[in-house]
């Protein structure tokens, strides 16, 4: 199993990002011997980045900070803030790389459990059926995007934004921008995505949910041909239809992922706190995902990206949301560290890769 | 001064087993713009064809009409004197064609092992088999005699000549062979020595006499040697056709100064 595994590291050093080999730190390959779950170079930096802002929150106070490692807190940490970006990013993470966006995946989150709730309380459709017909809605519309990205050859910056306002207004209307409560039939299927209004605070539910998707994706990515060919249609969009590759159908595919996972958080989320708002979601988890993709060396130009990386991004935006808040800082400037963050996060991906290329000429 | 016009070209294939590939009546217009007016080409199991032209000739048009890429306007394919319409690359790779096309269709972003087997990649279970894929690209760009210093190279790494060899190992090398072969300016990004590693290989096939091959060159003085025939492609269509021991470097040129002289004159009278 142990050679198993480190040849897995191996493969995965290969894709996207460049091979560290023997040019990596000495971390990487420690972690390399030891045969454990091997990170890349620029996976690595983002992980030291969100376990430094965790123990700096931890010990921040001069001992340690009970109210930051205390379940109550962990949970909200992993399962409130973290495991949302988290999925979220896990969809834009493959459009990226295939070169495109989705800015339509927040109110696809809005108006899923909407849907779950029109379903269950106005038509009388079982709970189950309800939160599938969610996930489905997440599914056209990513259909939708990627056939006026694809097949009509518009730009996904604009499609998605143009969805993603039609979406808005189609949850106001239908919701009389008012929240609804959740169907009381459904909290026994909801336990299966959060359990938060059941057991309180011990709800590990979705930070589950993310770390296995996370898992899947990341197989997905870079042991899959689909993975491949996700990073050929970003890279070399004429040389992947060349080489045989049906490069819409990979658009589509992502595209579509992308829709039903914004669905799935926004049930997830919806169950979690335990109403169904129309305020919830819109453009802020898509920018925190997009934040979390970049910081976790996603390029915007396609080709390049990386779901474990985007995994850390995540948790870096998630701890910094959290950890201000335990230590009473003023969420208030906050957006302006994530602003900062993400900036010199694309510096380092640009400079980075511009020194390797030097040194290499 | 063809030796072959487009109109005896299907009466001199008729009857004769021989051709692998006959390409018939082929046109491609793209809206306005007529790329290849009527085309006639054939190409003898075993044989290398050298397609010559000057730019924007239809060479390249021909090519991706052959492997697959898109179909032709009007005309005809014949493999092994069957029709056949070709619905995509996939289907002209089952069917044996493979193309090394001229930007190359490498991933950047993608290391060595994995370029030399897009789009047909060894998969167990739905994951790939890196390590397969890993030790088949070493072997055969050992074989090649490419110099790399790793397959886990990514391909932005590598030198224009490197990427050549690897695109073009990738399709001589593929899983089943391919039947026919199509090179398009297998040498363009190549200096002398790293060019004779493309043109060795070529060679080896022609000796081994499984692989059909047709190698597009602008410069053709570079390829004639290894071709057993050449044809020239001008205005869309194939006005010259010689076994190469009956032509020379030398008669080429000439016709290629000469269409040069023909368009100058045009031009001066068009001014006058």
């Amino acid at each position: 199993m142990g050679s198993r595994v480190s040849e897995t590291a191996q493969q995965d050093t290969g894709l996207g990002t460049p091979p560290e080999g023997g040019k990596a730190g000495g971390a990487g390959t420690l972690l390399k011997q030891a045969g454990g779950f091997v990170l890349k170079q620029r996976e690595l930096t983002v992980f030291v980045v969100a376990a430094v802002l965790f123990i700096y929150f931890l010990f921040s106070s001069g001992q340690v900070n009970t109210a930051f490692i205390g379940q109550t807190n962990l949970v909200n940490l992993m399962s409130d803030l973290a495991a949302p970006i988290i999925i979220i990013a896990l969809g834009e993470v493959m459009l990226l790389i295939c070169g495109e966006m989705d800015l339509s995946v927040g109110f696809i989150y809005t108006f899923a459990p909407f849907i779950m709730y029109f379903a269950v309380q106005n038509y009388h459709l079982p709970p189950l059926l309800g939160i599938i017909l969610g996930l489905l809605m997440g599914l056209v519309v990513g259909w939708v995007n990627a056939f006026l990205t694809v097949t009509l050859n518009l730009p996904s910056f604009i499609t998605t934004l143009g969805t993603g306002f039609i979406l808005w207004g189609i949850v106001d209307t239908t919701s009389h921008a008012e929240p609804a409560q959740i169907p009381a039939s459904t909290m026994g299927v909801g336990k299966f995505f959060t359990t938060e209004q059941l057991v309180n605070s011990t709800n590990w539910t979705t930070i589950i949910w993310a770390v296995v998707l996370t898992i899947i994706m990341h197989l997905v990515l870079t042991r899959t041909r689909w993975g491949l060919h996700t990073v050929a249609v970003g890279g070399n969009l004429i040389g992947a239809r060349e080489a045989g590759i049906k490069v819409n159908r990979i658009k589509y595919g992502n595209f579509m992922l992308t829709g039903v996972f914004g669905a799935l958080v926004g049930i997830q989320v919806a169950f979690q706190t335990g109403s169904i708002d129309p305020t919830s979601g819109q453009y802020t988890p898509m920018f925190y995902s997009m934040a979390a993709a970049v910081i976790g060396g996603t390029a915007m130009r396609g080709g390049v990206g990386t779901i474990i990386g985007a995994f850390f991004g995540s948790f870096v935006i998630a701890l910094m949301e959290d950890g201000f808040n335990i230590l009473g800082v003023s969420a208030n400037p906050l957006p302006i560290i994530y602003g900062s963050v993400v900036i010199v996060a694309m510096i380092a991906n640009v400079q980075l890769t511009r020194l390797r290329e030097r040194g290499r000429t | 001064m063809s030796e072959e016009t487009p109109d005896t070209a299907p009466a001199k294939t008729a009857g004769s087993g021989q051709d692998i590939l006959r390409v018939e009546n082929v046109s491609k217009r793209y809206g306005a713009v007529t790329a290849l007016t009527d085309i006639n080409l054939r190409l003898g199991k075993g044989e290398v064809l050298g397609l010559i032209g000057d730019n924007g000739a239809g060479k390249s048009t021909l090519l991706k009409i052959i492997c697959g890429f898109q179909p032709p306007t009007t005309g005809q394919l014949y493999l092994d004197g069957q029709p056949v319409n070709l619905k995509s690359v996939d289907h002209a790779r089952s069917l044996g064609i493979d193309a090394v096309y001229q930007d190359l269709a490498l991933v950047n972003q993608l290391p060595v092992y994995v370029n030399m087997f897009l789009n047909r990649e060894p998969t167990t279970g739905g994951l790939l088999n890196v390590r397969n894929m890993k030790k088949l690209a070493k072997e055969r760009l050992d074989e090649m005699g490419v110099r790399l210093p790793s397959v886990n190279s990514l391909v932005a790494e590598l030198s224009g000549g490197q990427r050549q060899a690897i695109a073009v190992a990738r399709s001589v090398f593929a899983q089943p062979q391919p039947k026919i072969l199509l090179l398009d300016e297998p040498l363009a990004a190549m200096g002398v020595k790293e060019g004779t590693i493309i043109l060795d290989l070529v060679q080896k096939l022609k000796e081994q006499g499984d692989v059909s091959i047709i190698i597009i060159a602008h410069n053709y003085g570079q390829v004639l040697d290894v071709c057993d025939r050449v044809n020239m492609i001008q205005g869309g269509q194939i006005t010259f056709d010689k076994r190469s021991a009956d032509t020379s470097a030398t008669e080429l040129t000439d016709l290629v100064v000469a269409e040069y002289r023909r368009a100058l004159e045009e031009r001066q009278q068009e001014a006058s």
